[in-house]
């Protein structure tokens, strides 16, 4: 059991604070205090997409030699930096990158661009997924910005936040006589 | 139908998947900038107008040439996003952009009446980001973009809701909760996708369902599947998640609720058919378990709960909003019935649903127009004060009821039939339970409209107000449309059974 949990550390976090964003949106009768829970519970689905995009031993997805042959002077630097990033990440992921980082290490020995081209073959991040939260953080943001504009108008129209003292307008407004 | 793919030019219609999307986005922004209400009404119009040659030119395209895959910038997908249309989801872009542009027609008068001058402008703005939204659910084929798209398009309807407020602040409270359930239903929807990235690696639907064809299916895929159904759930309003609709559709702007109910929920289905059946494959056992313990199931609680409620309420948008979730459970129960021919008979509901709602709600609002009405006894004696507008709420509400020469009932034999192929006689008795309830509610309608005499002031009779021509003419042409496609229901209907042959034929 204990196992089982320490493998999938990264997801108890994100389910805690998936439980409280939920909690506090279906508890609280505050319309801020909502939004503030639903904020949390998107939050927690970001951090989700942020864990998954890990790969242990991964480098950073940037091609740090690509431009190794436009003629820069630390082209060179470059190619041994990125053969030595590459021959890291072997040890790191435990021989399964080595078939790949073998010749990244050769090429760091040879032409700067070769070792842009062997560059590739490093065993990177997964970046593609924070791309995708980049994304749905303006979402997010775009979904509170227009809740809390409309709670400045529930105030102003009501002269209250309050669920309760809401639904007790709305009521009162149903049942009263005047049209 | 040579002559849909080539009326334009070929360099706009090898684009005008995009197009679709863009156009909208693009004239969205323009819309904001222009100073008066009536100049963006004319942008807007000109767009929808577009967006509906758009999709008649992509109809062609797609009976010429099978399905159409576009590559978003000229990335070969899955890695780039694909634009992909079949013939399920042209029908949907149809119908959006048809009833889209009716609707617009229809919005100058009305959104003049509803909506402070200096803020017209704007509200056309969001209402083209809205519908930019609505396509782009319909028409890509990348998950996440889907995504994307539903939360463009849920965030303006929020704020076009809102935007009631200057007749009933309601509106404001509608609109909030209809925000805190549309971002939850999105967030889980976002989860489920999630889940399926890991699962697959890769967020293309069509490479998605290969790599599950191939790995099979476990926990992971099964909770992607909970969260995606009940996420897009929540936007259909399929029934236990539809507590936002009644109150969103009752104090939203009248041109509002009728764009809403004819096109919203209908593209939220659209992206659970597509999930249910292209993403995940109806033949899976936990997806088939779906269909009868839980689509069918819920679909046919909604049919009688939501139509029973809508016989008791006082306001006429909020009963009609009822009977609009009662209308999704038909459609739920034709996708239970996990057959083509049940799957056939929820799409033309859905088609049909849209014409009789457009016309119901136009005609709703052209009442509210014309005497500030909202509330079922309020409408008494329309007939006499209102004569075209009233015929055309008539014809419209006895489509939603199923009687013979309307619509309605086309799509009812087609589910009654399609429920005993399957051998559901118990779906056949909620079907006529909920029929029957709907001619109470409806009655309750008509009966205000033509029986009961107009409302007097001081012993004078309310005058007879005829609707603007602008409101009239696309209300009627939904009217109209309710009993020309009962005589000629073969375009719809070959436009649904193409669309569920389409995701019943495999990929």
């Amino acid at each position: 059991m204990l196992e089982i949990l320490a493998e999938r550390f990264n997801y108890i976090p994100i389910i805690i604070l998936m439980m409280i964003g939920l909690y506090v949106v279906i508890a609280t009768g505050n319309l801020v205090k909502r939004l503030v829970g639903l904020s949390i519970f998107q939050t927690s689905v970001f951090l989700l997409y942020i864990t998954i995009g890990k790969v242990f031993g991964g480098a950073p997805p940037i091609l740090e030699n690509y431009k190794a042959d436009d003629g820069y002077g630390h082209g060179g630097e470059g190619a041994g930096h990125g053969a030595a990033e590459a021959g890291h990440a072997a040890d790191a992921a435990a021989g399964y990158a080595a078939d790949h980082a073998a010749p990244a290490a050769d090429a760091g020995a040879h032409a700067a661009s070769d070792a842009a081209h062997q560059a590739t073959e490093i065993l990177y991040s997964n970046p593609l997924p924070h791309v995708l939260i980049l994304t749905a953080i303006v979402v997010g943001v775009a979904t509170l910005a227009v809740g809390l504009a409309l709670v400045v108008r529930i105030r102003e129209s009501y002269g209250t936040i309050e669920d309760d003292a809401l639904n007790a307008a709305d009521y009162s407004l149903e049942s009263g006589s005047a049209e | 139908m040579q002559f849909l793919a080539d009326f334009l030019p070929a360099g706009v219609a090898m684009h005008a998947p995009a197009l679709i999307v863009v156009i909208p986005l693009i004239t969205a922004a323009l819309a904001a900038l222009v100073p008066n209400g009536r100049v963006a009404w004319i942008v807007a119009l000109v767009t929808a107008a577009a967006v509906a040659l758009l999709s008649l030119n992509l109809l062609g395209q797609v009976i010429n040439e099978g399905v159409i895959s576009y590559h978003m910038g000229g990335w070969a997908p899955p890695l780039g996003i694909e634009y992909r249309v079949d013939m399920l989801n042209i029908a949907l872009l149809l119908l959006v952009g048809i009833v889209g542009l009716l609707c617009v027609f229809y919005a100058l008068p009305s959104v003049a009446d509803e909506i402070a001058q200096n803020k017209q402008a704007l509200f056309y703005s969001a209402f083209l980001v809205c519908f930019a939204g609505l396509l782009g659910v319909t028409i890509t084929g990348d998950a996440f973009n889907v995504f994307v798209f539903l939360e463009i398009s849920s965030i303006s309807t929020y704020v076009l809701i809102a935007m009631g407020a200057g007749k009933d602040r309601r509106a404001l409270t509608a609109s909030y909760n209809y925000l805190i359930l549309g971002t939850i239903g999105a967030t889980f929807f976002v989860i489920g996708v999630g889940f399926l990235y890991m699962a697959t690696g890769t967020l293309n639907m069509a490479d998605m369902a290969a790599i599950l064809e191939v790995n099979g299916h476990n926990r992971v895929t099964q909770a992607a599947f909970a969260f995606i159904v009940v996420g897009l759930g929540l936007k259909a309003a399929m029934f236990p998640l539809h507590v936002w609709l009644p109150n969103a559709y009752a104090f939203a702007p009248n041109f509002v609720t009728a764009f809403l109910a004819s096109t919203a929920t209908k593209v939220a289905f659209y992206a659970l058919i597509r999930f249910l059946f292209s993403v995940f494959h109806p033949d899976v056992s936990f997806v088939e378990m779906s269909f009868v313990w839980l689509f069918a199931v819920v679909g046919t609680v909604a049919m009688v709960v939501a139509s029973l409620q809508a016989v008791f309420q006082t306001d006429a948008r909020r009963l009609l909003a009822y009977s609009s979730v009662a209308q999704v459970g038909y459609m739920m129960l034709g996708l239970g019935m996990g057959t083509a021919s049940g799957l056939q008979a929820g799409l033309l509901h859905l088609m049909n649903h849209a014409l009789m709602k457009g016309a119901l709600f136009m005609a709703l609002g052209a009442f509210a127009l014309n005497f500030g009405v909202r509330r079922v006894k309020d409408l008494a004696g329309m007939s006499k004060t209102m004569p075209a507008s009233a015929t055309a709420f008539t014809i419209a509400g006895l489509s939603l009821v199923g009687v013979p020469l309307t619509v309605g009932f086309t799509s009812k034999w087609y589910l009654v039939t399609a429920a005993l192929e399957r051998g559901w006689w118990w779906a056949v008795a909620a079907l006529m339970l909920s029929s029957l309830l709907a001619l109470a509610y409806v009655a309750r309608l008509l009966s205000a409209i033509w029986m009961d005499s107009p409302p007097s002031h001081h012993g004078e009779l309310a005058q007879r107000r005829l609707a603007p021509w602008m409101v009239l003419l696309p209300m009627s042409l939904l009217a109209l449309a309710n009993i020309y496609f009962f005589f000629h229901a073969d375009p719809l209907v070959w436009l649904a059974r193409s669309a569920a042959e389409a995701v019943m034929g495999g990929n």
